[in-house]
C-alpha cells in the first residue's frame, strides 16, 4: 500500500495503483492500460459473461471485470497466451452468430469487430454455424437483431423502462439460449432511450431505427485507431 | 527467371473485389512487371494455359459451377487467397443460409413482390444452369485456402501489399487502416 491509501499492483510489470474494491479492469483503465472486454460497463455490476478480459492473476486466469485488485497483485495482460485465448473467444463469437459486417449498421463502431481488427484476425479458425435467428422490429424506435447478439448481457443489466428490464435471457441451460426483447416495454422507449440502447450494445444487435449508416466510412469510431488506444494514450 | 503467374476469378461475388484490385491504380504497371497473368477476367484469359503461382478468389460457393472453378484453381495454383468477405464467410449471398433452397427459389421466382412475368410459374431448370447449393459455402470449406484478405471489398492497399509480399517473399505490411471487414 502506498502513502495515499491506494493499493499497489502491477500489470505486465507496469506499476499501477487502485482504490480498494476497484476491479482490475477499471483500475487498469485508470492507469492507462487497456484490458479488452465485450460485456463490461463501467459503474454496472460486472457479469463476467464474455471472458475476453481474462488476465492472469498471480499465475491464474481470472476475469478482470469481476476480480478486485489486491495489494501486491501481479497481473499479466498483454501476453501471447492470453491474446491467443481472447482471439479464440472472438473467433467463437464470429462463427456462432451471423455477423455480416458489410451490411451491418454498427460496422466501424462495433466492439467485436474492433477487437478482431486489434488482434488482426483475418478469418475465424472455426467453421461458420449460420444459425437461424430472429429479428424483432416491432418497437417504434429500435430493432433487436438476434443474429448479431453475443449474449453479453449488457442490455439486460442496463436498459430499463418504468423500472422493468426491457431485455431478458430466454431458454437458459440449453442450446436455445437467447436474449429477447419485451415488445410492450420496448415500444415505450423514446428516441433518446433507443439511442442509448444502441450505444450500450457492443455489436449491432440493438439498433436505433431510421438512422442507419449515419457516420461516413473513415470517420467511425474504429476506422483509424484500434479499440483501447484512447485508454493507452493517457 | 520467369515471373510468378497470377490467376483470379469471381465466384459468388459482385466483382467488387476485382474493382478494388484495379484501384491499385498506376501500380498496375508495376504489377505487370512483377507477375504474368493467366486465367483472369482482368486479361480475359478464360482457361488455365499453365500452372500458376498465385490464385485470387473472390466470392464464396453458391452453385456447382463455383465449386468446379474453385477446385480447378486449387489444382492449378500453388497459393490460393480468399479475397473479400464472400470468399471468407459467404458474404451477403450467405444471408440465405438456413433458409431451404426451395423457399428461396419460390420467393425469387414465384411469390416475390416483383415477380410478374413468370406467368407459367417456372423455376429455373435448364440443364445448362449450374445447380444451386443447399447453402453458400466459404471457400475454405471446399478447398484448402492459404491466405485470407478480409474486406467488402478489401482495400486496394491490402491486395497490393499481399501480392507484393507473396511475390517478393517479404513480410506483408499490415497497417491498422487497411484491414477492415466492410
Amino acid at each position: 500500500m502506498n502513502k495515499n491509501g491506494k493499493l499497489y499492483f502491477e500489470i505486465d510489470g507496469k506499476p499501477c495503483y487502485a482504490d480498494a474494491g476497484q476491479s482490475i479492469i477499471d483500475a487498469a483503465k485508470a492507469n492507462g492500460v487497456f484490458i479488452p472486454s465485450l460485456c463490461h460497463v463501467e459503474g454496472v455490476k460486472p457479469a463476467g459473461s464474455c471472458r475476453i478480459c481474462n488476465v492472469k492473476v498471480n499465475g491464474r486466469v481470472m476475469t478482470a471485470c469481476t476480480t478486485p485488485v489486491e495489494d501486491g497483485m501481479v497481473v499479466d495482460n498483454d501476453i501471447p497466451e492470453l491474446i491467443e485465448l481472447r482471439k479464440a473467444i472472438i473467433d467463437v463469437l464470429f462463427v456462432s452468430g451471423n455477423h455480416f459486417c458489410p451490411s451491418c449498421e454498427k460496422s466501424g463502431n462495433c466492439e467485436l469487430q474492433a477487437l478482431a481488427y486489434r488482434y488482426q484476425i483475418m478469418v475465424p479458425r472455426f467453421p461458420y454455424e449460420f444459425p437461424l435467428k430472429d429479428v424483432d422490429a416491432s418497437a417504434e424506435h429500435i430493432f433487436h437483431d438476434a443474429n448479431r447478439c453475443i449474449l453479453c448481457k449488457r442490455c439486460i443489466r442496463t436498459i430499463t423502462k418504468e423500472g422493468k428490464h426491457v431485455f431478458a435471457y430466454q431458454g437458459r441451460g440449453g442450446e436455445h439460449l437467447q436474449i429477447v426483447m419485451d415488445k410492450e416495454l420496448a415500444s415505450l422507449l423514446t428516441e433518446q432511450e433507443a439511442q442509448e440502447a444502441m450505444e450500450i450494445c457492443p455489436v449491432g444487435a440493438i439498433l436505433k431505427k431510421e438512422q442507419g449508416f449515419i457516420v461516413p466510412i473513415g470517420e467511425r469510431k474504429f476506422d483509424k485507431v484500434p479499440i483501447g488506444s484512447d485508454i493507452e494514450k493517457q | 527467371m520467369s515471373k510468378p503467374v497470377l490467376a483470379t476469378t469471381s465466384l459468388a461475388g459482385c466483382f467488387g473485389c476485382h474493382m478494388s484490385f484495379l484501384d491499385i491504380d498506376e501500380r498496375i504497371l508495376k504489377l505487370i512487371e512483377l507477375v504474368e497473368f493467366n486465367k483472369s477476367p482482368v486479361v480475359d484469359i478464360k482457361t488455365f494455359t499453365k500452372e500458376c503461382d498465385i490464385g485470387l478468389i473472390e466470392g464464396g460457393c453458391c452453385n456447382s459451377e463455383n465449386v468446379e472453378v474453385l477446385k480447378e484453381f486449387r489444382k492449378h495454383c500453388k497459393i490460393l487467397v480468399s479475397v473479400g468477405e464472400c470468399a471468407i464467410m459467404g458474404g451477403l449471398p450467405a444471408l440465405r443460409n438456413g433458409i431451404p433452397v426451395k423457399e428461396c427459389l419460390e420467393e425469387a421466382y414465384l411469390n416475390g413482390p416483383t415477380v410478374g412475368l413468370n406467368t407459367e410459374n417456372i423455376l429455373p431448370n435448364d440443364d445448362e444452369l449450374p445447380m444451386i447449393l443447399d447453402r453458400v459455402y466459404p471457400c475454405h470449406e471446399i478447398v484448402r485456402i492459404d491466405y485470407y484478405l478480409p474486406g467488402c471489398p478489401p482495400t486496394a492497399d491490402l491486395i497490393w501489399n499481399a501480392l507484393v509480399a507473396l511475390v517478393t517473399g517479404d513480410e506483408m505490411k499490415l497497417p491498422y487502416e487497411v484491414v477492415k471487414f466492410d
